[in-house]
């Protein structure tokens, strides 16, 4: 028996990778070369890890079915982000990627009930 | 992304400072930072101006907002900044025109549903925007009047954030205009008439009116001290447009004033308790200094009751503030300046146990002296009119009814008027400002007249000061008497004024 809480988490979780396939159209239509998808590690996870030829881009994809609890962008907090730079040094470790620059984006996707679903890119967010 | 800025004041004693706010909308994750040294008050305006912006049916930017307050090395505190911080994000954010924000003052703090909050200090801040050449303020509905009172200025008030937004961007919304201005319903001074005998108490309350002499009263518990000096701001001129806006602006800034009729017309009458602190008398606190009694009762009566039992700190403090008509408080964030031109009555028992009538007094000799000793030198130097007064003797069946006080200020303000022509562009105003050298010199008497003087000051009864001090009553005496300069016989009622001393 699931109960209402288990059920909201897993809209949720739902809701998230819907977004992060959303997202990794709209990666894909900027040009930008994904690299890792949802890679974990023992510190947590990345979205997505890409390159647009000159740097590496790491791209976190936060989604939101409404603005109650205030924008997409907002779920990204200082915590997020200090997991996200550890993640990207694990991943780099992983890779054996050498020196490079790295820039940190934010893919804030919006689809509330009554309306158009939106995608907002926040190059270099953190 | 956009730049945009809004204008607020800063309070720095009585005086304004404008204040310029930035706000800057970037790239980035949704955050405010704040900058220009703000105290806990205003730090906390980013939760406040977030909650009154959504709740005001507007978008709060998702963006990474900079907030500026300039100039940014004034230390800035309190709440009423909010209006303007709301204003100059949304401006930024294109939500409202920028451009009228130019030559516009916004005054207030927001609550959380967007209701405008009043604050205190709208007078001054309004005063210092038409000093720097801006013409336009918003206030709170509630300070309208308070705002009003400053000429030349378009002054609108509003009840919420969404009025003031509305107003931004169609001007032809309108907002809440100054009503015409009501005077302040005349408060209740209780009448001279009330007090029963104390001829020379009376006489002596008139003359203080009259010179803005200093006053001490001593005497027994219950032979009326406390009525006299309550009863003498009836007896005071009206204040004038200017010092009018000088006590209303030391109120507005101390959150004392009444948001109907704000305008103080009538010299304010404060009385502190006598274990008042320092900074309770001459004003204190942290940050930047808050006025306190003797600035309060600027251009009125500083009544302290039973003033032998103020600490002697207390009293001490108030020696320069009284010389020199203001007090200069440095405290962390500054020098403040207020104005403390105000006029003193101090009573006291003349000794600890203060029977009905003197003689049964069971106090050692030393217990005396040292109760009344505690009224310093220096402090008591400055008051010109020392009275002992006696126990009632009678119910008040005596057939002569005691003069009113409206029979008494009309001798008063006739006495002020001659005073202020004879003093008339020297800067002086009252017979108690006037200093020595300018009654002895410029203002000679002949030796005739001032004989009395010469005699006592032969034997050693009066000091030199003393002796000023004896001349500048007798002014006051001959103005009150209707005399263009004052005869040996306004000499010998000063002289008898000085003498009925009890310290």
């Amino acid at each position: 028996m699931e109960t209402t809480a288990q059920a909201a988490d897993r809209r949720s979780d739902e809701l998230g990778r819907w977004g992060e396939d959303l997202a990794a159209d709209y990666l894909a239509g900027t040009g930008l070369v994904v690299l890792s998808r949802n890679w974990r590690c023992r510190d947590g996870e990345v979205d997505f890890v890409a390159t647009d030829g000159q740097r590496l881009v790491v791209c976190e994809v936060k989604t939101r079915s409404g603005t109650g609890y205030g924008e997409p962008s907002e779920g990204v907090t200082p915590a997020k982000a200090a997991r996200i730079r550890r993640v990207t040094a694990a991943w780099l470790r992983a890779y054996r990627v050498g020196w490079c620059e790295i820039r940190f984006d934010v893919l804030a996707v919006l689809c509330p009930q009554d309306g158009p679903v939106t995608v907002e890119h926040l190059r270099g967010a953190f | 992304m956009s730049l945009a800025s809004a204008w607020a004041m800063a309070l720095h004693g009585v005086d304004g400072v404008l204040v310029e706010i930035e706000a800057h909308i970037g790239p980035g994750l949704p955050n405010l930072q704040m900058v220009g040294l703000p105290d806990t008050a205003l730090s906390e305006a980013r939760d406040r101006v977030r909650a009154a912006v959504l709740n005001s049916g507007e978008r709060w930017p998702p963006r990474r907002m900079t907030l500026a307050l300039s100039p940014a090395t004034l230390p800035k505190g309190g709440s009423s900044y909010d209006l303007a911080l709301a204003c100059a994000l949304l401006a930024a954010d294109g939500r409202i025109p920028a451009e009228r924000l130019r030559g516009l003052v916004l005054i207030g703090e927001l609550a959380l549903d967007g209701r405008l909050r009043q604050v205190r200090g709208v007078l001054p801040a309004v005063l210092a925007a038409r000093r720097v050449g801006i013409g336009q303020v918003v206030v709170p509905t509630a300070s309208l009047a308070e705002a009003s009172l400053v000429d030349g200025m378009r002054v609108h008030g509003a009840t919420c954030l969404k009025e003031v937004l509305n107003w931004l961007r169609n001007p032809a919304a309108g907002l809440a205009r100054p009503g015409p201005l009501r005077p302040a319903p005349p408060t209740a001074v209780p009448d001279l008439g009330d007090v029963l005998e104390q001829g020379d108490a009376r006489w002596a309350v008139e003359v203080a009116a009259a010179g803005g002499h200093h006053l001490l009263l001593t005497g027994p518990p219950g032979t009326g001290k406390t009525m006299l000096a309550q009863r003498m701001v009836g007896l005071l001129p009206a204040l004038t447009d200017q010092e009018a806006l000088e006590v209303t602006a030391v109120h507005s800034v101390a959150g004392l004033l009444a948001s109907e009729t704000p305008l103080i017309t009538v010299p304010p009458f404060v009385a502190p308790h006598h274990t008042s602190s320092v900074a309770a008398l001459v004003g204190g606190g942290s940050g930047l200094a808050k006025p306190g009694a003797v600035s309060r009762a600027h251009r009125g009566v500083l009544f302290l009751d039973e003033v032998a039992e103020f600490g002697p700190r207390s009293l001490e403090a108030l020696r320069t503030p009284l010389e020199d008509g203001e007090v200069r408080l440095a405290r962390r964030d500054g020098v403040v300046r207020y104005p403390a031109r105000c006029q003193l009555v101090l009573a006291a028992n003349p000794c600890p146990c203060a029977p009905p009538d003197e003689r049964d007094c069971t106090c050692a000799p030393s217990a005396r002296r040292r109760y009344l000793g505690r009224l310093s030198g220096p402090l008591l130097d400055r008051v010109d009119l020392r009275v002992a007064m006696r126990p009632v003797k009678d119910m008040g069946q005596a057939d002569a009814e005691p003069e009113s006080t409206a029979t008494v200020r009309e001798r008063v303000l006739q006495a002020r008027a001659a005073a202020r022509a004879r003093w008339a562009g020297t800067g002086w105003s009252m017979n108690a400002e006037v200093p020595g050298p300018v009654l002895r010199r410029r203002f000679r008497l002949p030796r005739a007249v001032t004989e009395p003087i010469a005699t006592a000051l032969h034997r050693g009864l009066v000091t030199a000061r003393g002796a000023d001090r004896t001349l500048r009553l007798a002014w006051t005496v001959a103005d009150l008497a209707g005399r263009d300069c004052p005869l040996v016989e306004d000499v010998s009622v000063a002289m008898g004024l000085r003498e009925r001393r009890a310290a």
